[in-house]
This record gives C-alpha cells, sequence and structure tokens, in this order.
C-alpha cells in the first residue's frame, strides 16, 4: 500500500498527457470488465423478481418490473427443490469433514523431513501419483457399481475424501510451522496425535479455514457424480437437480402438477430464482474466501 | 547401523522405523486405504480396455481378453480425429489466453491509483470462478439465447441478424473458449496480483531515479519481478492440454455442433454412460491418460529442473 501510494506521490508531479489518457482508458477498461461479470448477476436477480408477463416481452434488464416474489413462492414450496437443497447441505457437511480429517491426519506425517519418516518419499510417490493419472470416468462409475454404493450419499462424499491438491496445500503449511514446537511438545511427552490437535491444527487456522472453504464450495458446486451415481429424486443433490431443470428441461419427467405450475410462470423468471438460491451459499463464503484465498492459491501455485 | 539392533526387536517389515515414529505411519494409513481404494483401483480397471467388458462378471471379473481391438473400434469411428483436434484446439486457446488476459489484467490493474477501486475490480471478476458451471452456464445460455439474449438484443439494435452462438458450428469454439476465460481469468489475475505485490518497491525508486516513466517500469521492473511466475504457471498449465473443459461443454454443446464441439472427456461419457460401451470408452480413457501424464510429468520436470519448484 505505501509503495502504490509513493507511485502515485511522483505521478503527480510529472504526469504527461499521454499518461492521463492511458489512465482514464485503464480505468475505463478495468470497470468495463467488472461490469461484465457483475451485469449478468444483476439481470437474473431482476428477472427473478419480475412479473412474468415484462419478462416474456423482453422489458427486464437491471431491475425488476412488476416486483413480485411468486417465482420464489413457487420453488420454495416444491418438495423436490427442497430435498434437493437438503442433499447438498448434507454432502457438504459430511463431505467436507471427510475431507479436514484425512486431509489433516495425512498431511502431518508427510510434512516430517526424510530423517523423521522413513520412506517419506514412498509414500509422497504414492499420492503425487494419483495427480498425473487417473482411471478416468469408466472405471470409477463401475467401481461405484461394484461397492454398492450406487444411489448414496457415500458414493458423493468418498471417491473424492482425500483432495490431493488440498493435501499439498496443507502440507506445505505444516512444513512452515518451526519444529522447535514440535520438539518441546514431544519432549513433554505429547504424542504425535496430540502435538498434532493441540499445537499443530490451532497455527494452522489459516490454512485449514482455506482449505475448508475451498471443500465446501467443490461440494456445493459438484454435480456431474449426483447426476451418474444418484438415481433415487429424493436424493438428488442441488447442483445437478439445477441441471435437470435449467439445462436439460426434462418436462417428460414432471408430475403434472408440476408442470402445470411451471407453465404458469414464465420460465425464466423460475430459472433465475433458481439461480439466485443456488448462489446464496457461494455468496454466504465469499467474504471469507477472499479473504484467505489469496493465502491459499499462493501457497499452492507460487510456492518457490 | 541401528537398523540390525532395531531389526531384532520389531517387526521385521518395518525396517527402521523407531516406536516413537510408528504414530505417524500410522496416521497415514486411513489416507493410503482410501486412495488405494478410489484412485489405485480404477487405474486398474482400465485393464477392461483390453477386454470385451461384461458388466455382469464384476469390474475383475472373469472377462474375456480382446487385445487392441478397442482401440482399433475407436480409431476407425469417423469423427475420432474431428474429437481429437476440437479438444486440442479448444484447450490449447484456453491455456493460452488464461495466461496472457490474467497478466495483462494485474498489469492493468497495478496501474489503478486507487487502492478501493482495485479491489473492487479484484473482488467482482474473480467471483464467477466459484460458481458451477450449471450456474454459470445457465446464465450464459441465457445471454446468449437467440430469441430474448440480451447479447443477441444488442446486436439486433446494430442491425445484426440473430446469432446462434452455442447451436451453430462457425461460433461454438470461440464461445466455449471465451466464456471459459470469463469465469476464470478473474482467478489468474489474482495469482499474478499477489507476485506483483511482493516486488521489492526499492526497485521501483531506484528505476524512478535512473528516469525511468511508469511503462518502463512496467517492462523492466515489474514483468521480470513476475517472469517466475508466469513461466511456473505456463509450464504446469501444459498439463491440461487434453483437458478442454467437460463440466462446460457437456452442460453447453448440443448435436448440432458435434463437429467443432465434442472433446475426448464428453465422447467418453457417451459412449460409456450412455451407449454402455464401456471398453471402448476405457480405452479412450487410457490415451487420454497416457498423452496427460506424458505432459504432467515433463511439465513438474521442467518446473522441478528449472525453476526449483517442488510440489512436495
Amino acid at each position: 500500500m505505501t509503495a502504490t501510494a509513493r507511485h502515485s506521490s511522483r505521478n503527480r508531479i510529472r504526469e504527461s498527457t499521454s499518461r492521463r489518457v492511458f489512465r482514464v482508458i485503464n480505468t475505463t477498461v478495468l470497470i468495463l470488465l467488472a461490469l461484465i461479470c457483475l451485469l449478468p448477476f444483476i439481470n437474473v436477480l431482476a428477472i427473478s423478481f419480475s412479473d412474468s408477463f415484462f419478462v416474456d416481452s423482453n422489458q427486464v434488464y437491471f431491475w425488476p418490473k412488476g416486483f413480485t416474489l411468486s417465482a420464489y413462492t413457487y420453488i420454495l414450496t416444491r418438495a423436490s427443490f427442497w430435498s434437493s437443497f437438503r442433499t447438498s447441505l448434507l454432502r457438504v457437511a459430511l463431505g467436507g469433514a471427510l475431507n479436514l480429517f484425512f486431509i489433516v491426519l495425512t498431511a502431518y506425517p508427510l510434512s516430517k523431513s526424510n530423517d523423521r519418516l522413513h520412506f517419506r518419499n514412498v509414500y509422497t510417490w504414492y499420492f503425487f501419483i494419483t495427480m498425473l493419472i487417473s482411471g478416468g470416468m469408466i472405471p470409477n462409475y463401475l467401481l461405484i457399481c461394484n461397492l454398492g454404493l450406487r444411489d448414496t450419499i457415500w458414493s458423493l462424499v468418498l471417491p473424492g475424501a482425500l483432495p490431493v491438491f488440498n493435501l499439498v496445500l496443507m502440507l506445505n503449511f505444516f512444513r512452515q510451522v518451526p519444529t522447535a514446537l514440535e520438539d518441546a511438545a514431544l519432549i513433554d511427552g505429547a504424542g504425535h496425535l496430540r502435538t498434532l490437535v493441540q499445537i499443530y491444527l490451532p497455527v494452522s487456522l489459516p490454512a485449514i479455514a482455506t482449505i475448508t472453504l475451498f471443500c465446501i464450495v467443490s461440494h456445493w458446486n459438484a454435480w456431474f457424480d449426483g447426476m451418474i451415481y444418484i438415481t433415487t429424486p429424493s436424493r438428488i443433490p442441488m447442483q445437478t437437480y439445477l441441471r435437470s431443470i435449467l439445462i436439460d428441461m426434462n418436462i417428460a419427467e414432471m408430475s403434472a402438477d408440476d408442470y402445470e405450475l411451471y407453465a404458469s410462470l414464465a420460465n425464466r423468471t423460475v430459472k433465475c430464482s433458481q439461480i439466485i438460491v443456488a448462489t446464496i451459499p457461494i455468496l454466504c463464503v465469499y467474504p471469507f474466501l477472499q479473504r484467505y484465498f489469496v493465502s491459499g492459491i499462493v501457497l499452492g501455485s507460487v510456492k518457490g | 547401523m541401528t537398523q540390525k539392533n532395531t531389526a531384532t526387536h520389531s517387526h521385521k517389515r518395518r525396517r527402521g522405523i523407531s516406536r516413537a515414529e510408528l504414530p505417524l505411519h500410522l496416521m497415514l494409513i486411513p489416507g493410503i486405504v482410501i486412495i488405494f481404494i478410489f484412485h489405485y483401483i480404477p487405474l486398474g480397471g482400465l485393464v477392461i480396455a483390453f477386454q470385451r467388458f461384461i458388466p455382469a462378471k464384476g469390474l475383475f471379473g472373469n472377462q474375456k481378453w480382446v487385445g487392441l481391438q478397442n482401440f482399433e473400434y475407436i480409431f476407425s469411428m469417423p469423427n475420432t480425429m474431428n474429437v481429437l483436434t476440437n479438444t486440442v484446439v479448444i484447450a490449447g486457446a484456453k491455456i493460452i489466453l488464461n495466461l496472457i488476459i490474467p497478466i495483462t489484467v494485474a498489469l492493468m490493474l497495478n496501474e489503478l491509483q486507487s487502492s478501493k477501486l482495485k479491489r473492487t475490480v479484484q473482488t467482482v471478476i474473480y467471483f464467477p470462478h466459484f460458481l458451477s458451471w450449471i450456474i454459470f452456464g445457465s446464465i450464459i445460455m441465457d445471454l446468449l439465447s437467440p430469441q430474448n439474449g440480451i447479447v443477441n438484443k444488442l446486436l439486433g439494435a446494430l442491425g445484426t441478424d440473430p446469432i446462434f452462438f452455442l447451436g451453430d458450428n462457425r461460433y461454438f469454439r470461440q464461445t466455449i473458449i471465451w466464456t471459459d476465460i470469463w469465469k476464470n481469468f478473474g482467478y489468474g489475475t489474482v495469482v499474478y496480483m499477489a507476485s506483483i505485490t511482493s516486488i521489492d518497491p526499492t526497485l521501483y525508486e531506484a528505476a524512478a531515479i535512473d528516469g525511468a516513466n511508469r511503462w518502463q517500469q512496467t517492462r523492466h521492473v515489474t514483468l521480470p519481478g513476475m517472469r517466475m511466475i508466469i513461466v511456473l504457471m505456463m509450464v504446469l498449465s501444459l498439463g491440461n492440454v487434453l483437458n478442454a473443459g467437460f463440466d462446460q461443454i457437456y452442460n453447453m454443446y448440443s448435436p448440432i455442433v458435434y463437429e467443432t464441439g465434442d472433446i475426448i472427456d464428453t465422447m467418453v461419457y457417451r459412449l460409456g454412460m450412455e451407449n454402455a460401451k464401456y471398453s471402448p470408452a476405457a480405452a479412450v480413457g487410457i490415451f487420454k491418460s497416457v498423452v496427460s501424464m506424458v505432459f504432467i510429468s515433463a511439465s513438474y520436470y521442467v518446473a522441478d529442473r528449472f525453476f526449483d519448484y517442488r510440489l512436495f
């Protein structure tokens, strides 16, 4: 920040016309970029609160016309919407907890140096290889079927229970914890598990927060596994459910009752209100994401 | 030296592991097991690419071996080369643009005087990155719709006929590439911004004293300061050379645009999940895995060798 201040004071002294022109263009372009990212959402928000008549006649841009909550009351009274919402919440809670458990427990030993953990290189390669090569869609699908996990929540949370990229983030963070702390704890008679829980975890809260947020967001956003593994409609997670409504538009699968309500509202207002409801959880964690995410990705990708 | 000693009173397999160290190894077991089940078993499951797989017999059941027949089948399909081209073109364009655009935007942001505006722009541009392709894709489909999408309304005002961006082979690839940039450029920008803020400010002062203007400072201080991270991101992104983006394309394509938009992953999906041709689909999967592995290994090797970058 001080560096920026220094630059600006320097620039104020000798600012040429061309520089001023550049700055105006630069600022304009950046504001335009920001608007390109923002306006579609505002458009969706406006449509979701508008009367379908104005939406159908293309009159709604960035402010609702004929303000109404009917699209929201419609989706919020639908059982299928709520059941998918519940499934997703369960998935986020269970999946996130499993992720954290596996990541922390695995990252701690791997963060030790080679002389403190024998065969560390072997273990490291064991995990690293999964980032280089994977079986892909078909064997994974067949495995889930063979294990009898199909159509259960476990098919959504177990296959990715240990995300190796996040494991790398965590172990690189653990590595920065001074070994003196560990040594002191071990000399005091604490075991490794206790050292991990009482020493490492408290000092690693920022990293844990980052990783938790990454895991939550990826569980919330996942849709493909829900589409291929889950067959019972009431167990389908939110994004998969939204896919069937927003992209597939599978009217054939709707009950007559559903269809009647659906048709009575303009398609777009219902669509847009569901987009908004599904985005709200991301909006809720976004301030936290912002706070930790920079340090998180810098930790992961910029580590030199 | 101590090995002989410990080997006598601990189990022979755990040579060299002291009792104090044992808990560390035990802690690794859950992770090892879960990775074995959900990564190594599917990897072994790729053998079905060399079999005529019958699901009822199970993943490692007594299947009939057919050698390379599935691979021959794949490469005799008329659209395979097309799919390969689509994949490489789309993935390649995404790799290149996802480097150039975030770097440019980061440099531009760095020139902003108001740190409040800088932060606001940053916050807004990486928001789409955290949305799923379901959400973002359906917003785009709404925007680009030929009937009532805003984009076509604007084009209409300029006197152009409506363009069916997602249903016309002339536009599909471009649309896929640019909407992907749209979703992800903010994320990359943050990475580069982080590397810019870590540049020593005294370098700028020294340059200014030498009479360098802002542009020269950018060229001779900022860009060299970002060089490492730029090259590193470039090298690491090579591993995506066959990842054209399943999540995006699967949700935005349709049979009309298979010609320009069908990629390896969508082809595997349709072969395997929709037509239940598991073995040919696994053959395509093997092909993709092997090529990707070569690229990723090479890129990690280069990153390690020349940039001292080590993941672990």
